[in-house]
Formats: C-alpha cells, structure tokens, sequence
C-alpha cells in the first residue's frame, strides 16, 4: 500500500508502527502538532505523514481537530508545538501557488461571476486573471456548467456554488488539494461526481488529503487514512491495514446440526441463526474444512469476510467516538 | 484538469498578493451600488446642513428682533429714524432698527414698562421720553445694550443738522504677523476639519468590507492562499483607491459648482474662498502634504478597523467594536484641534506622535510653520504605525478568529442556533 504509516503516542501507538513507510516523497509531514484555543487542547500531538499522489482520509466525529489540523497544515494558523512540512517547506504559503483549498465553509462573493470567481480563486494562487478566465470557462463546460458562466454566484443553486468553488480550488492546477469536509451538503449524484473528480486528480498524480465524518467516503477513496477524536490521532496509516487489525470473520452454514466436527470449531464461534461465525484462524481455513468433510457436517455455504473501516474505526478510536461519527453522519445526510 | 503546471513560481510576493487582494475589492467597490449611494451621501449632510442653516436663521431672524420701538412723541420718532438712518454706515452693526410702536402711536396713554410685561410686540427695548431726555425700557441685558446707541442717534436727533463725521485717510498692509496667524489658524481649523471629515467618511468602508468577507466566509480561502497581512494591506489600498475615487468625484463636483456658481457660494457663505489665507508652506505643498497626511490618516484609521475585524468573530462584533474606535477618533481630532498654534508645547507633541492624531496634528503644522523636515519624519513614523498595526491585526487574526470549522463559531446545544462564539474545536 501506497501511504506511510506511523502513529502519535496515543494507546494503539505501538500496534500501528510496524507498517513500512513508503518510497514516494511527503507531499504532508507533520510531526506532534499541538493547538490550543483558550487553554483547551484541539489538537494533541498529531502525527501525519501523506506521500505525493495519494489519496489520504481524515476521518473522525465532528470536534475531534480535523478542520484545526488542516488549518495547522496549511498554515493558516501556526501550531503551538510541533512541526508541519509541505513539499518539504516549514511555512506552506511559501509554496501557495501548489496547494488548492476548500474550507469547509464555502465561500464566494456573492455579486461575482461564476467564471471570474474561479479566476480569482486561481489569482490567489498566482495564476494570471487572463488565463484563468480561459481554463475558468473551459472546466465550467466540462462540468455542464457553461450555460451559468457570466451568472452571478448568488443566482446559483447551492450545488452548482459548491461545485463553482471546487473549480476555484482546482484552477491552478495545484500538487496538493485540501479539502475540507467536500462530501457535505451534496446530493448523492453530486457526491458521486466528486468522488470521480477525486480519483482522477490522484491518476494525475495530485495529492488529496480531505476530512470527513462518513467513514464510507474515506473507505473507498483513500489509501491512507488518519483516524482523529478528542484532538489525537490513535491512527495514521493505510485504509487496508487499518481493517487488517480486525481479524477476517468467517461465516459457515451447514447441513448438519450436531456432531463430532464441532469440537473443530474455535472457541470464540459465536452461533447466528443457521450460521456459525468466528474470527480466521491463523492457520487459515483449510484444516478447519478437512476435519469437516471428515465429520460429514456438510458444509452448504463457507465465506470469509474483511473487516471494514467502521469496524476498525470502532476498535481503533473507540466505541463512544464511533457512535458520534455515526451520528453526525445521520446529521450531515438529515 | 488535473495537468500539473511545473513553470509556475511557487509563491506570488508581497506585493502581488496585496494587489490581487487590492484590485478586486477595488473593482467590486467601485462598480457596487453601495459606491454611487457613498459618492451622494455626502450630499445629504450638506443638503440637510444648508436648509437646516436657512431655516434656522430665518427662525432667529423672527426670533431674536434687534428692533428697538419708538414711543416718543411723532416728530421725536420721526427725527431719531432719520438720525439713525444717517449714522447706519458709519457705525454698521452698532445702529439698531428703529421701529414707531404703533400701539403708543393710537394711545396718548401708552405704558412702555406695561406693554414690555406683557410680553406684547417684538421689540428688544422701547424707546420713551424725549430727544433729551430718552428712557430705554427693557431687560437689563437689552438696555445696556442699547442705552449707548440710542443715546447717540438722539444726540444727533436733537441736533440742527445731522452730525458730520471727519473722513479719515487710510493706509492698507497686506497683514501683519498677528493677522498672519490669525489667518493661518484658521486654515489649519479648515484643514483638519476636511480631513476629519473626509476619513471618518471612508474609513467606515474599510470595516464594511470586513465585514462582508466574514459574511460570505471568503476571509479563509484569502488567509489559506496569501499571507494575511498582505489580504490586509489590500484591502487597505483598495478602500484608499476608493476614497480617492470619492475625493476627486466630490472635488470635480465641487470646483464645477464653484465655477458655475461662484457668486452665490459667496454670499450665501459669506466666505470669498478665493481670499482664503494662505499656508505657511504654501498651497502646492499644503495641498501635497494634505494629500498624503489623508493617506496616512485613513491607512491608520483603516489598519485599526481592519485590527478590530481581527478581534471579532462575527459581523455584529465587527460593529459593535468599531463604535469605541469612532470615539477614539473624535478624541483625537479634538487633541489636534486643541492644539492648534501650540507648537512645541506637550500635548501638541503629544498629538504630534500619536498615531492617530499625528497626521491631524502635523496639517495643523503645515500651515503655521515652514519648516519641511519634521514632515519627513512624522510620515516615516506614520508608516512604520501602519505597518505595526497591520502586522498586528494579522496576528489576532490568525490567533483569535479561525479557531474552528464553524469560523469561530459552535452550534448551541439548544434549538441549533449557531452562536458567535468561539470554540476550540473542529
């Protein structure tokens, strides 16, 4: 897996930490980053480190430090304690003409045109006005949106804003693209678009760190992914080792009810209806399965089964964090 | 889209994030609505100014007589008019209005003191008696007044001939030092009062602005991209882009105006602008330093509004604080205005380094001194005040404003209203 993995000193540290680092230059590396506003620690220590090209996750509930760690990294505001490197600069509005942003409260002058807002969205990151005006038009055609471009902002739905703003935080044609919370506030559809937007700046070799509440965006865009709550990070690493934390559940369906062969099964079986389910063993499957045929349990249905980021989340950042996650998900879709 | 552009430099300087920052807002400012509403606001004041003005004076004009009654015997009246009448030019001002009191006219038995009772009639002071012996009749404030020149009108009265007064020769100086000054001071007074006028006008735009960004929550796609004192800076110069906008519109207005109605100005000022005293440093000077002190006066004034937007974490903070400042204003124009013609003196240094005060302050000087070179370094100084402040208000913008997603703010945890509030979260 493409992402370097390491983890902050929080109680999983040492679980995390064997996960080999990747080849590919940081595009992000922060180390300890610690804010606090009015005495209260937002963010506690967190470790990240996003190689170039990927696709990497901030994934917690809302108050956990997300928009506060990004801020930090993009150097809006400075850390109290630690160090943020971008593309390997101390001080990222020194490299600003790279990075494209989207905070979580969008914003665009309301009076402005569609195509001279993204224009100079673009100006801010050093693209002249002129060119920006062109490549302005050309991806508000690309995204059935041409029709809207001498429109001003505030004669715009809330998606087509969004989208506006997006566009603005592309049009430069940044290496690094930060996105806070994009998913919220869009419709399925629009959320699939982004979703694609997404992949295919990461085919282009652009790196996109985004923060999000709903663990199924990051599970099936990121490679990498830093688990966040109460302003510390217990998770920093790739999406795949994350869930390899949880062992695989392996779910047999048989013919027969009683028998010798159950004595095979694990301790930890746990019955479910007409199922069996218990964790993969180490050694696999495959002795389990002989001494099955041997005992004639006739085995009508064996699947085994990844677990999946939630429940990785659940063991990693906790129950209580899990259920507020879930809960601002149901928030952010109401 | 996603063609990674390798040529591009990686950072835009200093002064090309002021001017991406600068020429947007001056573009939107100035191609607003809200910018044509400024441009005739001032009109109102001075509208609102010259009819309250008129109407006030004909209101004191009916209010307040300077007419003073004549109840004497009819040839008496009619020789104190005629002598008064022939007094009038040569003492302008000290010759009251005599009016015949029409009541004594029709009564041989009129009571001057009685009908003054009464609160009858519109006179100041009544005149009885004779020509040699006249009794002025009202308060005491009107008859010491008047006792004097009634007095002199019935001396020449009862006099065969009107008096005749030797005509004196004159020789007229330009001015003299204690006129000088005079006169000076009073271009200082006018100076520093445009000036006031002019940056309490236009600085209010520079929070307004703020204001807007926070409302529409670009203040962290600006602060994610440039450094924030560069947003800042600007906005600075774009509002101070505005403001000259605004100067040369009012000024083009007013100089069409003078030169179509000339005349009129003056006699309904009673001011020949033509003969305004000169400076010490000379008009083409003044009027340079007068251009760069409103510079620095509304770069200051400005940089301390931006500072306070900076401090505050919603609109209605942005409001609310910028009232303290306001006052803080008028305090310091009523400093500079306090010491005008003290040159040297405590408090006249005093305003001369304060920030705020010091460009008021240094204009008042302008015109009372020649000296150039403390103007030098009064500007240094102004500079380096706002350059402090901007680096400053940067920092608290920095520190206190984006502490959170909500861009300062949290949700309640009743009803879901979101509060101005802070939160060190998120």
């Amino acid at each position: 897996m493409a992402v370097s993995d390491h983890t902050s000193s929080g109680n999983h540290a040492a679980a995390f930490n064997a996960i080999p680092a990747d080849a590919r230059p940081l595009a992000i590396e922060a180390r300890g980053l610690v804010k606090s506003f009015d005495g209260t620690r937002a963010v506690d220590g967190v470790d990240i480190s996003v190689p170039e090209g990927a696709i990497y996750g901030i994934l917690g509930p809302n108050g956990a430090g997300k928009t506060t760690t990004l801020r930090m990294l993009l150097g809006i505001i400075d850390p109290d304690e630690g160090i943020r490197r971008v593309f390997g600069h101390d001080r990222p509005h020194d490299i600003g003409r790279l990075i494209g942003y989207l905070p979580e409260e969008r914003g665009l002058y309301p009076s402005m045109k569609c195509i001279e807002a993204i224009a100079f969205m673009g100006a801010l990151r050093g693209l002249p006005l002129k060119e920006g005006r062109l490549r302005a038009g050309e991806m508000l055609e690309r995204h059935g949106l041409g029709y809207a471009a001498t429109r001003q902002i505030r004669q715009l739905s809330k998606g087509m804003a969004q989208t506006v703003q997006l566009l603005g935080t592309l049009v430069h044609r940044p290496r690094l693209v930060v996105l806070d919370e994009p998913f919220s506030g869009l419709d399925a559809i629009n959320q699939g678009k982004l979703e694609v937007m997404i992949r295919a700046l990461a085919e282009d070799g652009v790196t996109v760190i985004f923060s999000t509440h709903v663990i199924h965006h990051a599970e099936r865009l990121c490679e990498g992914v830093a688990i966040i709550a109460g302003g510390k990070v217990p998770y920093a690493g790739s999406v795949e080792a994350a869930r390899d934390r949880i062992p695989a559940q392996v779910r047999l369906e048989t013919r027969a009810r009683e028998g010798a062969w159950l004595t095979a099964l694990p301790k930890d079986t746990r019955r479910n209806g007409d199922f069996f389910q218990f964790p993969l063993p180490a050694t696999g499957v495959e002795p389990l399965l002989r001494q099955l045929i041997e005992g004639e349990a006739g085995i009508l249905s064996l699947s085994i089964e990844r677990a999946g980021l939630h429940d990785a989340f659940v063991a990693i950042a906790g129950e209580a964090a899990a259920r507020q996650l879930e809960s601002d998900s149901e928030e952010g879709r109401a | 889209m996603s063609q990674i552009d390798t040529a591009i430099r990686p950072r835009l300087t200093a002064l090309e994030a002021t001017w991406v920052i600068a020429r947007r807002d001056f573009i939107a400012v100035l191609f607003s609505r809200a910018f044509l509403f400024f441009l005739i606001g001032p009109l109102f004041p001075v509208l609102i100014g010259g009819l309250a003005g008129s109407i006030g004076g004909q209101v004191q004009r009916n209010a307040v007589s300077i007419e003073v009654g004549l109840a004497m015997s009819a040839p008496d009246n009619a020789a104190m008019i005629t002598a008064a009448d022939a007094l009038r030019p040569q003492l302008r001002g000290v010759v009251p209005e005599l009016r015949i009191v029409d009541e004594a006219a029709r009564d041989s038995k009129f009571d001057a003191r009685a009908f003054m009772d009464q609160r009858r009639g519109n006179y100041a002071a009544i005149v009885t008696g004779t020509l040699t012996a006249p009794q002025v009749v009202g308060t005491q404030g009107q008859v010491n007044r008047w006792t004097g020149p009634i007095e002199l009108i019935a001396a020449s009265a009862a006099g065969a001939a009107p008096v005749r007064f030797p005509e004196a020769t004159s020789q007229v100086v330009a001015t003299s030092a204690a006129s000088e000054r005079t006169n000076r001071i009073r271009t200082a007074q006018a100076a520093q009062m445009v000036l006031f006028l002019l940056t309490m006008l236009l600085g209010g735009m520079v929070l307004s602005n703020l204001a807007e960004e926070k409302g529409n929550k670009i203040i962290e796609i600006l602060a994610a991209a440039l450094p924030m004192d560069a947003v800042f800076m600007g906005k600075l110069f774009a509002m101070l882009g505005v403001s000259f906008v605004g100067i040369a519109v009012w000024g083009a207005l007013g100089w069409g105006f003078w030169a179509i109605a000339e005349d009129a100005i003056v006699t309904v000022t009673q001011t020949n602008f033509r003969d305004l005293p000169g400076p010490a440093v000379g008009w083409p000077m003044f009027l340079a330093l007068g251009l760069v002190y409103f510079t620095m006066a509304y770069l200051l004034l400005g940089s301390l509004f931006l500072t306070i937007g900076a401090m505050a974490s919603s609109v209605r903070e942005v409001q609310t604080l910028s009232m303290p400042v306001t006052m803080l204003q008028l305090m310091v124009f009523f400093l500079s205005a306090a010491n005008i013609g003290q040159t040297g003196t405590a408090l006249e240094l005093a305003s001369v380094a304060f920030p705020l005060s010091s460009p008021f302050a240094m204009l008042a000087r302008a015109a009372l001194e020649e000296t150039l070179w403390t103007h030098a370094l009064a500007l240094l100084w102004q500079g380096a005040a706002v350059i402090l402040l901007v680096k400053g208000g940067s920092l608290l913008f920095r520190k206190r404003v984006m502490k959170s997603g909500g861009a300062g703010r949290v949700k309640k945890p009743w009803f879901g209203r979101r509060a101005p509030l802070a939160e060190p979260a998120e």
